[in-house]
Formats: C-alpha cells, structure tokens, sequence
C-alpha cells in the first residue's frame, strides 16, 4: 500500500468519522444531562434529509434557506420529543426512558413511512459541494471539506457554549445532579430542551451532510448511522463532547482502513468496528475522554 | 433498530367484485412494500393489479388479493406468509419478489402445502428440493452466464472485480455464478470485495478496486447501493463499465445514480420492446394507462405469474391447493407479457434472458438470449 493510497483512505475515512461524529455530539449531550440514551436521535439525521429534500424539490427554497430550515425543523422536533415523550417520566425508572426512546424511534420512522413511503429518493447536491479536486494522485472531494470544515466550527461551537456560557454552566450543573441545581433557582426544563435543541442541530447538519455524502433519502437511513453514532460516542466516553467527536473519528477511520488494507474483511466492517469498541471499553471503562470518576 | 424488533404493517386490499355475491377466491401477495427493495414491492403489487384486473375472475369467482408485507426482510417474511396461510387462508401466494425473501418465506409454505410463485427470486435455492414453491423467471446460473459472456465479449474485458452484499443470498449466489463462469472462458477476476445491506459507504472498497485496474466491475446488487456504487466510483475516477444483474432494475437506480449510472449494463427479464402477443399488448397499454409508468421487468413478471397462477387454478377445476400446485406443473407454452413460459418439474421457468442498459436515463433494450 503507498502514501497515496493510504492518504486518500485517510480522506474518506475522516469523512465518515466527522458524520458519526456529529451525531455522537447529540447522544452524548443528551446523556451528559439525563443520563438518557435517546435512541431517536439517529432518526433525527433522516427528519433533517426528508425536510431538506422537500424544501428544495416541492418548495424550490434555495439550498441555504432549506438546510438552515431542516436545522431548525429538526430542532423543533427534538424539543417536542423531549417535552412529548420524555419529559412526562422524568421521574420514572432509567429503563422506561430508554424503551419510550426506542418507541420514538419506531415512530419517527413508520411516520415517514406511511407519509412518504419506502422507496429512497435522491437528494438534490448544490454544486457547491459537488465534485472533487485532484491534488496529484489524490481524490479530495470537496463535500469531504465542507464536512471536516463543518464539523470542527460546529464542535468548537458547542464546546464554547459548553464551556463558556451561563446555560453551558446550567446543563454541566444539570449533568451531576438535576435536583439541586432546580433548587438553585434554575428552569431545568429549559436547559433540557436547548440540550435536546443543540443536539438536533448538529444531527440535522450531519443528516444534510450525510444525504449529500451518500444520496439516498429513505425512512430508516437514520437507523445504521445512529447504531454507529451510539458506539463513537461511548467510545469517546459518553458524555464528553470532544471524545463523541474523537470516538467518530476512530470509527470512521477504522471502518474505512480495515476495508481498505485488507478487503476480505470488508464483509466483516461492522463486527470489526464493534470489537474495538469492546477492547477500549474493556481497558478504559469510561471510553477514551471519560473521567474516572466514581458514581 | 426496526428491524430488530419488527412492526407489523400490513394492508390488506379488498377490491369488491360485480361477479354477484359468490365467495371470492383467496390469493395472497406477499412483497416487500417497505424496506431496501421497496421499489420491487410497489412494483409487484401494481403489476398484480394490472393482471387482477384483466383477469378478475377464475372459476366464475372473484380473485382476491390480500397483500402482506415482508419489510424486505427475511424474518418479517416468514412472519407476512404465516399470517397469509393461518389468518387469510389464501390457497396460493405469489411473491416474494427477492431471493433471500423468498427463500425464508418459501419454507413456511412448503410445509403448509400452499403453492408459491414467485415473479422474480432468481436464486436456484428458492425452489430446490421444495414442491409447491414456482418460479416464472429464470435462474442465477444462466444470469451469470450470460452476464460473464457480456463481459468478455461485448465489453472485451479480461479482468474482473466483483462487489457484492454478502447478506443477501441473491447476490452471493450470483457473484459465485458469474465467478465461475467468466474464470472458466479465461477472465481473470483481480478483486472480490463485499458489504451488507443498508451499508452507504463504498469508498474503501471501490479504492481497493482502483488499485487493482480491473477492466469492469461486476456487482450483482440491489439498485440502491449499486446507484451510490457507481457515484462513488465515478467521483474517485474510477470509470470502467459496471455489469450488475436484475437487481438494478427500478426507477430508484436511475433516480439515485442520475449521471454515473448511464452505460450500465445488466442482465434482466424483460423490456417493453419484447411485448408480441395479445395478453402482453393488454397488459402493457392498461399498465401504462393505471399507473403512468413504464412497464419494467418486475411488474411484468408479477403480471406473469398472476396470470399462470390463475390458469393453473382454471385448469386445476378447483381451489384445492394440491390441485393448483399440479396444475402449475403442467403450465406448458403460456403466452404471457415476458414471452413464452414453460415450467420444469423442478418449479423453474425456461425463459429468454434480455440485456439492457442504462441509456440517456432510460432502460435501453440491447438483446435478447436464448439459454
């Protein structure tokens, strides 16, 4: 294998890594705050394709204004799945959080299902991001740019309203103990819901990006992507931001080099990508950016 | 995570009849309306359709067709057959529209003595050693044939590289096919990679593929991955001809590959420019009239193997499943849309195989072999 070749497996693989990644930012988040593991998010990725798709072929929007409305549509969307489904048992049992999740992942897809149907469609690719630019041997396509770009401003982004801000402050408060910080004087269930709303954005992004990528806009194009966002963001150490983005980054890497290096694998691309999900775990507990902290 | 848990969704269509109030005749379609062969499906049904209402009726009864859903998945399809046979009581099935479908479903109606046919599985496992499980289309073997033939002879290529969905027994079984034939007049396969269904990232493989300079690409696979197969490829540089199977022929692989997939060539069923007797001419024109589209191989077959199913049910006298299943059998020279139909003793069709290729965003018709 030459540098060339190794170089562009590189490219795709990063590529990848970035779209599992900017997913994983909105399980983790999620999870850093309710300690909730919202199997819908992946789902969102196809809420924000279908609303992009539509606004561009029915409503000829121009491609800024559809993606910034998937954006904010699917952010919608996460805020009322998180008022609707989540919010009332709140109180409840870890577990019955988890299966209403699943259950608003049923639903999101048998929705598009019966309104849209289950032929893919094609997603409209604005020339802008179409093509690729030949540096040498190498293949750079330029979505491949605007996805790194995208991801490393969005990620900045979010680290400094983590970070930086009097809500980033409430949902790091929210994150070790929900209780005290309402009593504090603190609107839990508006951090909850910028939560929920910050992660759809960056699923909705991702889910543009990601139709652009691989244009097939179909019901359950949510379901693998999100399965591989949950791995890249335990790997990284769920609830860490930087390390869903890092975790995304090993697995896109890993899927593409494995299949690369050594194509009668190619078959086995996702038990791989899982077992060395398993060996991290087992020698870091709490992913590769999880704190040690006891419970 | 759908597919884990699965959710039933079936319709169930119940078109009423004029033919007085005598007790309809139960058949059972089983497709995949959703999931990653939707299109065949949807196909299928309106094809089903088309035939049901040229021929509504089969021994002065009216034919009804309670459609299930197989999800595109293999366990949902043995669940889809079970609820036709226990809760519908169908007396035949047509369907499943794919190999590995098929096959799952296939067991279940074996075992319950219902005769199946199914328009277009091509995998020769569907009907081996089964008795009341029919095909109208022909078989894996002669695709690969023909499709190695295509290769070395129209596209004059000596090396091949394969790329093929190890989780679907079609494309498996297609792949070895076409393997076995095209090393065997002297081609040289330099490349075999896989994936799995739903998989929408190729870019590892089809760089692998690169290196290797292969003079075409096999993939005998379903049309949505085989479109993004090509884009992939056509963005990395990598041009050479793509040969794929009957898979890829839907609306959808046009659709998703737009440019990339024009100069795709692939052995399938039918094209409209073979119609040539009066039954096909009917079907074709009302086809045409119901659903506004062009008539494509998958609607053509399940046109043919309503049309079989109810000439076996005519003949037989009778809605005794035994009976049908024996009068398919003897199906012998049945003029249907795709041609002649004979059917073996060991429930495969003898069938002309037609080559077609994507042309300025159509289905083009190349040819038509004899096997």
């Amino acid at each position: 294998m030459d540098l060339s070749f190794a170089t562009q497996q590189v490219i795709y693989g990063l590529t990848l890594g970035c779209l599992y990644g900017l997913l994983a930012i909105g399980y983790t988040m999620v999870y850093g705050v309710l300690r909730l593991i919202n199997f819908a998010h992946g789902d969102l990725l196809m809420v924000s394709a279908y609303v992009a798709f539509f606004g561009i072929i029915i409503f000829s929007l121009p491609w800024p204004v559809a993606f910034l409305g998937a954006a904010i549509f699917t952010a919608v969307i996460g805020i009322l799945i998180d008022r609707g489904a989540y919010k009332p048992i709140r109180k409840s049992p870890r577990i019955s959080a988890l299966i209403t999740a699943i259950g608003v992942s049923f639903l999101l897809e048998n929705l598009a299902l019966v309104l849209i149907g289950g032929r893919p469609k094609s997603f409209p690719i604005p020339t802008l991001f179409n093509g690729s630019l030949s540096i040498g041997e190498l293949k750079v396509p330029v979505l491949s740019l605007w996805i790194l770009s995208l991801t490393l401003v969005l990620l900045v982004i979010v680290i400094g309203i983590v970070h930086k801000t009097r809500i980033g402050m409430a949902m790091r408060a929210l994150s070790r103990d929900i209780e005290t910080v309402s009593l504090m004087g603190i609107d839990e269930n508006r951090v909850i819901s910028f939560t929920f709303a910050l992660g759809s954005i960056l699923a909705a992004f991702g889910g543009v990006m990601w139709c652009m990528r691989y244009p097939a806009v179909e019901p359950f194009m949510g379901v693998i992507p999100g399965l591989k966002a949950f791995v890249a963001a335990v790997l990284g150490g769920i609830g860490n931001v930087t390390g869903a983005a890092i975790g995304g980054l090993i697995l896109g890497l890993a899927e593409v080099l494995i299949v690369a290096i050594q194509p009668d694998w190619s078959g086995y691309r996702d038990a791989i990508a899982f077992c060395i999900m398993i060996v991290i775990l087992l020698t870091r507990p709490r992913g590769i950016m999880g704190e040690n902290l006891p419970d | 995570m759908a597919r884990i848990v699965s959710l039933t969704l079936t319709f169930v269509v119940l078109m009423f009849s004029l033919a007085s109030g005598k007790e309809p005749i139960n058949l059972g379609a089983l497709l995949p309306m959703t999931g990653s062969v939707a299109a065949f499906g949807q196909m299928g049904w309106d094809g089903f359709q088309t035939a049901r209402k040229i021929q509504p009726e089969a021994l002065g009864r009216p034919v009804e067709l309670k459609l299930s859903d197989t999800k595109s998945d293999k366990v949902d399809s043995a669940n889809a057959v079970s609820r036709l046979i226990e809760k519908e009581k169908v007396v035949a099935i047509l369907g499943e529209m794919i190999s590995g479908d098929t096959i799952a479903a296939g067991d279940y109606a074996e075992r319950a003595k219902i005769p199946m046919i199914s328009p277009t599985a091509t995998n020769p496992i569907v009907t081996q050693g089964k008795k009341y499980i029919f095909r109208v289309c022909f078989i894996d073997p002669e695709q690969g044939r023909v499709g190695a033939k295509l290769a070395l002879e129209n596209l004059k290529a000596k090396t091949a590289a394969i790329i093929y969905d190890i989780s679907q027994d079609y494309c498996v079984g297609l792949k070895t096919f076409f393997q076995r034939e095209f090393t065997q007049s002297g081609g040289k396969i330099v490349s075999e990679t896989m994936f799995k269904t739903g998989d929408r990232d190729f870019t590892p493989q089809l760089s692998r593929i690169k290196s290797m300079n292969p003079e075409v690409i096999y993939a005998p696979i379903y049309y949505t991955e085989c479109a993004l197969i090509a884009k992939q490829a056509r963005e990395m540089g990598l041009n050479v001809p793509i040969l794929a199977g009957d898979g890829v022929q839907a609306p959808e692989f046009i659709q998703l590959g737009g440019k990339d997939v024009e100069g795709v060539y692939f052995t399938t069923h039918f094209h409209e420019d073979m119609v040539d007797n009066p039954l096909a001419k009917k079907y074709l024109e009302l086809f045409k009239k119901d659903t506004g589209k062009e008539l494509d191989a998958f609607a053509a077959q399940a046109g043919d193997a309503y049309f079989i199913l109810i000439d076996a049910i005519n003949r037989a006298g009778s809605t005794d499943p035994e009976k049908i299943r024996n009068a398919i059998v003897e199906t012998k020279d049945f003029n249907g849309v795709t041609g002649k139909i004979t059917m073996k003793p060991d429930g495969n069709a003898i069938k002309a195989m037609v080559v077609s290729k994507v042309k300025d965003g159509k289905f083009a018709y190349v040819t038509t072999i004899m096997p």
